[in-house]
C-alpha cells in the first residue's frame, strides 16, 4: 500500500474557497463570545470580507480547472460560475442582514458562522463530481437553512417555517438517498462521469427499470430543494415564517446550488436515458409556471407572494433543463444570476418596510411609497420589472436564452405556454407598483425611517447587476456558454 | 445453514420494519428499530463486512438508539394519538405502497438477471484496516468534510437551545 495519504497542492487550491468559508464560520464561532455584545456588526463585516476572498480563492481554482480528490470534486467553469454566484448572493444577505437582526435584537455571531457554513456546502455541492460529495454539501447548506428559517427561537412562525422545513427536507433528502443507493447498485459507482460511461457501455437497458428508478428518485429529491411543482407546498409557508433574509437567502443561494448539481447529474450522469427524464421535467415545469403564477395572482403577503413567484421561476429554469442542450444550460445559468438578484433587491425593500416582528408585509403596505422615498420606490420598480422580463434588464435576457433553447430543442407548447404564463406574473408584479406610485402614502410609509447604509447596498448592487446583465449580457453569458458543456 | 441465518435475519428485520410503523408507543417503536439495526448487521456480518457490521451496532444501535430512547423518555411521549387522517390516504396508501414495492422489487430482480444466488462471505476487504485506508485515501474529503457537517448540526443545537432572548 502506497502511503501518501497527504492531498496535492492542486488538491487544495481547487477546494479553497470551502476552506476560506469553513476556517471564517470557526473563527466566527470563537469570536462570538468575545464580540457579541460590544460590536454585534463585526460579525457582518468579517463574513463580507470572507465572502470576497473566496470568490478570489474561487478564481483562482477556476485557473487550475480538473479533477481533485480521487475525481470526488470537480473544478470546471460551471462549478467557478456558481460558486461566484452563491458567494455573491451571501454578501448581499449578509448587507441585507445588518438592519434586520439589529430591529430583531438577536445575536449576530451564530447566525453568520451558519450562513458561512451554507454557502460553503453550496460551492461544495455544485463542484462535486461524486454523488456522495453531492449528498454532503447538500446536508451542510440543508442543515444551515433549517436553523437559520428558525433563528428567532421566540417567534411562532420562525418555529413553524423551520419545523415544516426541516421535516420535509429530510423526507426529499431520503429519496435522494435512495436513488444514490440504486444508482450505486446497478453501476457499481457514485462518480457521475463512471455512471455515464457504465451507462454508454453497458447501455441503461442492460440495468434497465432500474436507473430509471434511481433518476425517478433523485428527481423527487431535488424538485423538492428547487420547490418545483409538485413538490412546492412547503415553500410559500416556509418562505413566510422565516425571517425575510433567511427567506431570500433560502429562495435564492441553495436553489442555485441544487439547480446546478441537477443540471450537472442530469446532463451527464443520466445523459444516456434523456428520452425518460425529459417528459418529467416538462410536466414539472409547467406545473411549476402555471401553479406558482396563479397561487400568487391571489396572496396578499409580500413574502407569500415572493414565494409562489419563486416557483414559478422554479419552473421557467426547468423549461431550461428540459430543452436539454447546451443553450439551454447556458440559460439557466443566466436565469438562475439575474433571479437571484432581483429576488434579493425586492426582498431588501420587504425588510426595509417590514419594521419590527415583521408586522408589515401586505402589499398596501407598501402605499405611497413613491411620495416618500422616491429611490427605493425606483429601485423595486426595477426589481419588479425584471421579474416580469421587461428589456434592458437581466430578466429579459434570462427568459429570452431559455424559452430561445426550448424553441430550439423543439419544445414549442411548452415555450408556449411559459410565455402565457409570463403574461399572468406582470399582472400581479404590476399591482405592487400600482399601490406603491398610484395609492396615498398609508401609516407604515408614513413613519418609515430612511434606508441604512447595508440595506441601500443592498438595493444598489443588484440593481447594478440586473442593468449589467440586461444592456451587457454578452460577457456572462459567453462565460456560461463556455462552461456550460462540462468536462464529459 | 448460511441460508438458514439470512432468512431469520431478513425475516426479523423485515418483521422489526413493520412493527416501527406500527406501533402505538415511540418507546416500542424505537425499541423495534433496534431490531432492525442489529439483525441488519447480522446480515452484514454474513457477507464478511465485519467493521461495517459493528459499526452499525455499536453506532446505531447503540448511540442512535439510546439518544432517541433518552429524548422520548425526556419528552415523556405518550401512546400516538389518532389525529384526523385523510380519507384519501387512508384510501389511497396501502395500494400505493405495493405498487411501489413491487416496482422496486421488480427492477432490482430486472437489474440483476441470474444473480439470485448470495456468496456469502465472499466480499473482501471488510476489515477495519481496510475501510481505515479507504477513508484516508480516496474518501479523504467527504470523511472531512463530514465533520463540517456535524460542527454546523453542533452550531445548531446551541442556538435553538440557547436560554431567552432578552
Amino acid at each position: 500500500m502506497p502511503a501518501s495519504f497527504a492531498p496535492s497542492a492542486a488538491d487544495l487550491l481547487r477546494y479553497a474557497p470551502e476552506t476560506v468559508l469553513t476556517v471564517a464560520g470557526t473563527l466566527l464561532m470563537v469570536l462570538d463570545p468575545l464580540f457579541a455584545k460590544k460590536s454585534p456588526k463585526l460579525f457582518g463585516h468579517l463574513s463580507i470580507a470572507a465572502f470576497l476572498v473566496a470568490i478570489v480563492a474561487a478564481f483562482q481554482a477556476n485557473g487550475a480547472q480538473g479533477l481533485a480528490f480521487s475525481n470526488l470534486l470537480i473544478v470546471d467553469g460551471f462549478a467557478t460560475y456558481f460558486r461566484v454566484l452563491v458567494l455573491i448572493i451571501g454578501i448581499v444577505t449578509v448587507l441585507l442582514s445588518y438592519r434586520y437582526l439589529d430591529r430583531e435584537q438577536a445575536e449576530t455571531g451564530e447566525y453568520h458562522a451558519l450562513l458561512l457554513f451554507s454557502v460553503s456546502g453550496q460551492c461544495l455541492m455544485v463542484a462535486s463530481n461524486d454523488l456522495m460529495m453531492v449528498f454532503i454539501g447538500l446536508e451542510i447548506s440543508s442543515i444551515a437553512t433549517y436553523i437559520l428559517a428558525g433563528y428567532l427561537r421566540d417567534d411562532k412562525r420562525n418555529n413553524e417555517a423551520a419545523l415544516k422545513y426541516f421535516l420535509l427536507g429530510s423526507f426529499a433528502t431520503a429519496f435522494m438517498l435512495y436513488g444514490v443507493a440504486l444508482i450505486y447498485g446497478a453501476t457499481g459507482t457514485t462518480k457521475l462521469d463512471e455512471i455515464r460511461a457504465a451507462l454508454l457501455t453497458r447501455g441503461a437497458d442492460a440495468w434497465f427499470p432500474m436507473v430509471g428508478i434511481a433518476a425517478a428518485l433523485m428527481f423527487v429529491g431535488l424538485a423538492f430543494k428547487v420547490s418545483a411543482a409538485p413538490f412546492q407546498v412547503w415553500a410559500p409557508d416556509v418562505y413566510q415564517g422565516a425571517p425575510a433574509p433567511v427567506s431570500v437567502f433560502m429562495a435564492t443561494a441553495p436553489k442555485a446550488a441544487a439547480f446546478a448539481i441537477f443540471l450537472r447529474i442530469f446532463t451527464t450522469a443520466f445523459n444516456q436515458i434523456a428520452g425518460g427524464w425529459e417528459p418529467l421535467v416538462w410536466i414539472s415545469a409547467l406545473l411549476s409556471m402555471t401553479i406558482g403564477n396563479f397561487a400568487a395572482l391571489t396572496q396578499t403577503n409580500l413574502k407569500r407572494m415572493l414565494a409562489y413567484s419563486s416557483i414559478a421561476h422554479a419552473g421557467y429554469v426547468l423549461v431550461a433543463l428540459a430543452s436539454h442542450s447546451d443553450d439551454g444550460t447556458a440559460g439557466a445559468m443566466f436565469y438562475l444570476a439575474a433571479y437571484a438578484l432581483m429576488n434579493l433587491g425586492a426582498f431588501a425593500v420587504v425588510i426595509h418596510i417590514s419594521g419590527k416582528g415583521e408586522k408589515h408585509v401586505r402589499i398596501e403596505d407598501l402605499a405611497g411609497l413613491a411620495r416618500r422615498q422616491p429611490v427605493t420606490a425606483a429601485l423595486l420598480t426595477v426589481f419588479l420589472l425584471s421579474l416580469i422580463g421587461v428589456p434592458l434588464t437581466g430578466g429579459f435576457f434570462g427568459k429570452f436564452y431559455i424559452f430561445r433553447a426550448a424553441l430550439q430543442s423543439n419544445l414549442v407548447w411548452l415555450a408556449v405556454l411559459g410565455l402565457l404564463n409570463s403574461a399572468v406574473a406582470a399582472y400581479y408584479y404590476l399591482r405592487l407598483l400600482v399601490v406603491m406610485y398610484m395609492h396615498e402614502p398609508g401609516d407604515v410609509v408614513e413613519n418609515l425611517e430612511p434606508l441604512t447604509p447595508g440595506l441601500r447596498a443592498a438595493l444598489i448592487l443588484p440593481a447594478i447587476g440586473i442593468f449589467y446583465l440586461g444592456v451587457a449580457p454578452g460577457a456572462v453569458l459567453s462565460f456560461a456558454k463556455l462552461s456550460s458543456s462540462f468536462v464529459r | 445453514m448460511d441460508f438458514l441465518f439470512f432468512f431469520l435475519f431478513a425475516f426479523i428485520a423485515v418483521a422489526c420494519a413493520v412493527s416501527v410503523v406500527v406501533q402505538k408507543h415511540p418507546i416500542a417503536s424505537a425499541l423495534s428499530l433496534v431490531g432492525v439495526m442489529a439483525s441488519i448487521a447480522v446480515l452484514y456480518l454474513q457477507l464478511g463486512a465485519e467493521f461495517l457490521a459493528m459499526a452499525q451496532i455499536i453506532v446505531y444501535a447503540g448511540a442512535v438508539m439510546v439518544l432517541f430512547i433518552f429524548v422520548i423518555m425526556l419528552l415523556n411521549a405518550g401512546a400516538e394519538s389518532r389525529s384526523g387522517r385523510s380519507y384519501a390516504a387512508q384510501l389511497m396508501g396501502p395500494p400505493l405502497l405495493v405498487a411501489l414495492m413491487a416496482s422496486l422489487g421488480f427492477a432490482i430482480m430486472r437489474g440483476f438477471p441470474g444473480g439470485g444466488t448470495v456468496k456469502f462471505d465472499s466480499f473482501q476487504g471488510g476489515t477495519a484496516q481496510n475501510i481505515g485506508y479507504a477513508l484516508f485515501t480516496d474518501y479523504l474529503l467527504p470523511f472531512e468534510v463530514t465533520s463540517v457537517l456535524i460542527l454546523v448540526a453542533i452550531l445548531g443545537a446551541i442556538v435553538l437551545a440557547r436560554k431567552e432572548m432578552d
